[in-house]
């Protein structure tokens, strides 16, 4: 098997992969762990420096089903931003990444989630949004859309959570909006969010075949389809390779990522800038009103350091201090109670 | 006229919150600490941040008793809204000191008691510009007069001063000049008392420390390693944390010129207990500070940590609870919460430190016994262990190396894979019941796994079958068991041929030590059997066997303490008469006494 395609640490896309999945067939959330494979091949990441996170639901329940060679934590419903949170402070060297739902962000985890962006804390964090909740077989979930109809005739009449626009206020630093079947600009999205430092947050059209694909639903597969709209075509230049790309000077935007890596977006219909905040609110907001998926790089901020770095952590993870690390001496304890006799 | 007794004193102070008062009483309990005499403090306070009744005792105990007397020999009646009533708290022909700037109203006179006042007012509008300081600075004026009354020379004042504002010269004398105030006035009015004298005991208090449970706790966790702390603020436990803050810049050494912690404010419980989690997965030692309603929240990651098998620390400081209950009173009801903390058959190792000494030395172990187990540990404390302030013994170090338990680096699997032998997380490779396991980042092929709270194998792997999940719940038990020989021991104290037992834990050794010597003199002689964790240890049933019957004090209305007991060893439960005080209130020795001689009477007829 001479012809397998190896990537630049040797590794084939085999390596890559996890537990055979046991989501339904067709389901968006395997598509995406397809994508997920596809950026950790692509950009040459060893699957020992990698963490996974994930809280509960289908969605949640991925991680087992890609890099089989990385720890993985499937930890309690909706809190899973704690938890890497925890494991990041512990461990800042590894690159974490967290897979959710959208019940699991939106609704349970909404709190500590907005927290963690507000922190910028380091991680790649995908939400696969199908509008409902998977694993307790299809409720609605805080992202269905109003108007839309659960698969049993019931209309939901409570305004969604964007989150992508929530993500965009709170602090995230990376904020990006795709469909699951869309991996030719999934992939590269992923490769952006893992080589940037800080929130990243890939807000991720994931359908749910069993329970949310029906007439009435806006996170059908079908009605996905037809109502993305996608503002660029995104290449990720990873920081090893020197090819100049060819973008259209002006139209074209180009993002460096702090490991010298660099994103292109190729226009499509608008003229976008991904660091303007303003902007990328209103382009969210625009693309609702139409009812429309706004996809792509939607915000990038360059300027934010992550939250390991905010907290001035040693170089060496605190996981692999010794007891000469982290226990004082015996006289400063003597110093210290000399303090308390006064 | 009573002959005044020598260093036995029990002064209560009356004032409101916020109004500067926790400063000068932190004066005059330190000057009597310098006298060398033996005292204690409890602060009673609202949880409120100004203008509710707040009360503050002082302890002289010749005797050297620290916990909280029932009897007030002096009331500093400073505080209007509870005149009315605290005139009655303090003993006949005990002392009133009051503010005699306007005449005392009718209904605040009372027979049997001596009044004496100092128009603080005045003095202190005289001194202090007008202004938010003045009515601080009124404070001061008490701690002259009563230094004044029982002898405390200024110049342990002017020294305790020195301690505390040495940097602030102004600060210093303006405080000197009210506390001075107070003390001329009563010295020109030639007023005198018969309660007691404040004597210099030298070298009395030498070498002894003053310091509170939330930061001998604090310092436990330097010295025994934590690096990831997070925390949400809830009283009692908030000043834990807060003394970490303090101290881990100061202690901790920088590595590579940066932190060697992080030390987070989390949004809420429920992250905090998650960054416990996150952080203990991943192979730090981390840690959190909660009390009960913040215990609450963490259940449902305790369980996932117990049932993934994550070390992590957690220090309960307990009040009065349930709900926010009495956020400022002082309680020991969270026992059973801890003990079986989450959903599911949980079982949880909770250390029980009731002095300073052993704040300091068993929160540093609670970090060794979660790598060894690797499980939640409680460090269970109470507000009056965790916020007043104790005198103690200096905190010690005992130098152990940090016991990681099987934690597997890349090496040693390395040798595991020459030896034939196959990493399996959550197998019982040794019989006691406790896995190897690995952390995130270790290189080495066979080391990672896949960590999850749902049903899993002894490979980690998911399962829902009957057999794998009964084999990891009974594993848990048998690694339970195992814990017992690995907690700290209890304390005993015994005499032969004595058929009396008595129990405690935490905060209640001290009132049960005064109680253990008040029924002796009245003949009734005690045993002693200090609780210091559970699992309970093989000296508990043994205890309870030698004994006709065993007195369980413990600060909860439920004897939460006494059930488990009762539960593990049913045929020795029948001995244990539950001593339960719940008012939120430090235990005094005199309610312990009551209690058991009553209990002693009802037996007997
Ligand atoms: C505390 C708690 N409450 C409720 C549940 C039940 N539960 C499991 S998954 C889930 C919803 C998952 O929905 P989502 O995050 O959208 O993921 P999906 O299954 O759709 O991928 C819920 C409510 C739980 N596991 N824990
Ligand atoms: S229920 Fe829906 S979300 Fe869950 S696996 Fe099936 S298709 Fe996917």
């Amino acid at each position: 098997m001479t012809d397998v395609k190896r990537n630049r640490i040797n590794l084939t896309e085999k390596d890559y992969e996890g537990a055979p999945s046991t989501m339904c067939r067709g389901c968006g959330h395997d598509a995406i762990s397809a994508s997920v494979m596809r950026a950790f091949f692509e950009s040459s990441i060893d699957p020992r420096k990698v963490i996974k996170l994930s809280g509960i639901g289908c969605s949640s329940k991925t991680p087992a089903y890609f890099l089989g060679q990385s720890f993985g934590f499937n930890a309690v419903h909706g809190r899973m931003s704690a938890v890497a949170t925890g494991a990041n402070l512990a461990n800042h060297k590894l690159l974490p990444i967290g897979i959710s739902g959208d019940g699991d962000t939106a609704a349970i985890g909404l709190g500590n989630f907005c927290h963690m962006m507000r922190r910028n804390v380091n991680i790649t964090y995908i939400v696969e949004n199908n509008g409902v909740y998977g694993l307790t077989k299809g409720q609605f979930s805080a992202t269905a859309d109003i108007g839309s109809v659960m698969k049993g005739g019931k209309v939901n009449d409570i305004p969604a959570i964007d989150l992508a626009e929530l993500a965009i206020t709170l602090g995230a630093t990376y904020v990006a909006r795709s469909f699951s079947g869309d991996r030719k600009q999934l992939a590269p999205l992923i490769q952006g969010a893992l080589a940037h430092r800080g929130s990243a947050i890939l807000d991720v059209i994931s359908p749910c075949v069993t329970f949310n694909n029906h007439e009435g639903s806006t996170k059908s597969l079908k009605y996905v389809k037809g109502h993305l709209d996608p503002i660029h075509d995104v290449d990720f230049i990873p920081p090893y390779e020197n090819i100049e790309a060819d973008y259209e000077e002006g139209t074209d935007h180009e993002v460096r990522l702090h490991d010298g890596s660099r994103i292109v977006l190729h226009k499509l219909s608008k003229d976008y800038d991904p660091t303007d905040k303003g902007q990328a609110i209103t382009a969210v907001h625009a693309a609702v009103a139409e009812g429309k998926f706004l996809t792509g790089l939607i915000y990038y901020n360059p300027n934010r350091i992550d939250f390991a770095t905010e907290l001035d952590l040693c170089d060496t993870p605190l996981a692999e201090l010794g007891q000469e690390d982290l226990q004082p001496t015996a006289e400063q304890l003597d110093e210290i109670n000399a303090s308390f006799m006064k | 006229m009573e002959t005044p007794s020598i260093n036995d004193l029990n002064i209560c102070v009356a004032t409101e919150n916020g109004s500067g008062s926790a400063s000068s009483n932190n004066i005059l309990f330190k000057a009597i600490f310098k006298m060398g005499i033996p005292c204690s403090s409890k602060n009673m306070f609202p949880s409120n941040i100004q203008g509710l009744p707040t009360w503050y005792q002082i302890r002289a105990s010749a005797e050297g008793y620290l916990s909280r007397k029932d009897v007030i020999d002096v009331m500093v009646m400073f505080n209007d809204a509870t005149a009315a009533k605290d005139i009655y708290r303090v003993r006949d022909g005990g002392l009133i000191l009051f503010d005699d700037s306007a005449p005392l109203p009718a209904h605040l006179k009372r027979e049997g008691v001596q009044y004496i006042g100092v128009p603080a007012n005045k003095l202190v509008a005289k001194l202090v510009p007008a202004s938010p300081l003045r009515a601080k600075q009124r404070n001061m004026i008490y701690v002259g007069a009563l230094a004044y009354l029982f002898g405390i020379d200024m110049d342990v004042i002017k020294a305790v001063l020195q301690d505390t504002f040495g940097n602030k010269p102004a600060v210093i004398e303006s405080n000197l000049a009210c506390i001075d105030a107070g003390y001329q006035y009563l010295k020109e009015k030639g007023a005198t008392q018969n309660i007691a004298r404040l004597q210099v005991i030298p070298n009395g208090n030498k070498g002894k420390i003053i310091t509170d449970g939330n930061t001998a706790c604090a310092l436990g966790a330097i010295f025994g390693g934590a690096s990831v702390i997070s925390w949400y603020p809830i009283t009692p436990s908030s000043s834990l944390a807060e003394a970490l803050e303090h101290y881990l810049p100061r202690l901790r050494k920088k590595r590579d010129g940066k932190r060697a912690y992080a030390i987070v404010q989390a949004e809420d419980e429920i992250a905090a207990a998650g960054m416990v989690v996150g952080a203990g997965w991943a192979g730090a030692r981390a840690m959190t500070s909660t009390s009960g309603p913040g215990l609450s929240l963490m259940n449902e990651m305790i369980g996932l940590a117990y049932y993934a098998e994550i070390p992590g620390v957690f220090f309960i400081v307990q009040r009065g609870g349930p709900s926010t209950g009495l956020p400022t009173r002082t309680q020991q009801a969270d026992i059973s919460l801890m003990y079986g903390a989450s959903h599911g058959d949980t079982r949880h190792i909770i250390l029980l430190p009731h002095d300073m000494n052993s704040c300091f030395d068993l929160a540093r172990r609670s970090f060794d016994l979660a790598d060894r187990f690797q499980t939640p540990v409680f460090v269970a404390l109470d507000l009056d262990l965790g916020m007043n302030l104790w005198s103690s013994e200096p905190l010690k170090l005992q130098k152990e190396p940090f016991d990681w338990g099987k934690r597997l680096n890349a090496q040693q699997l390395e040798e595991w894979v020459k030896a034939g032998k196959k990493f399996r997380r959550y197998f019982d490779q040794d019989g006691d019941g406790i896995p190897y396991r690995t952390v995130p980042g270790n290189p080495h092929p066979m080391a990672p796994y896949f960590t999850r709270g749902s049903g899993h194998d002894a490979d980690a792997r998911y399962s829902e079958d009957e057999h794998d999940y009964k084999y990891i719940l009974d594993r848990l038990r048998r690694k339970f068991e195992t814990a017992r020989k690995y907690v700290p021991k209890p304390i005993i104290e015994k005499e032969k041929g004595v058929r009396t037992g008595v129990i405690c834990y935490g905060s209640s050794y001290e009132p049960v030590r005064e109680a253990r010597d008040r029924l002796k003199a009245r003949g009734l002689k005690t045993n002693h059997l200090l609780l210091r964790a559970l699992p309970l240890t093989s000296e508990v049933p043994e205890f309870l066997a030698e004994h006709d019957v065993v007195y369980l004090v413990e600060q909860n209305r439920d004897a939460q303490m006494a059930a488990i007991i009762k539960d593990e060893y049913p045929g020795l439960g029948a001995k244990i008469i539950s001593v339960l005080v719940y008012n939120g209130l430090p235990v005094t020795a005199g309610e312990l006494v009551r209690q058991i001689l009553e209990a002693r009477e009802s037996a007997a007829a």
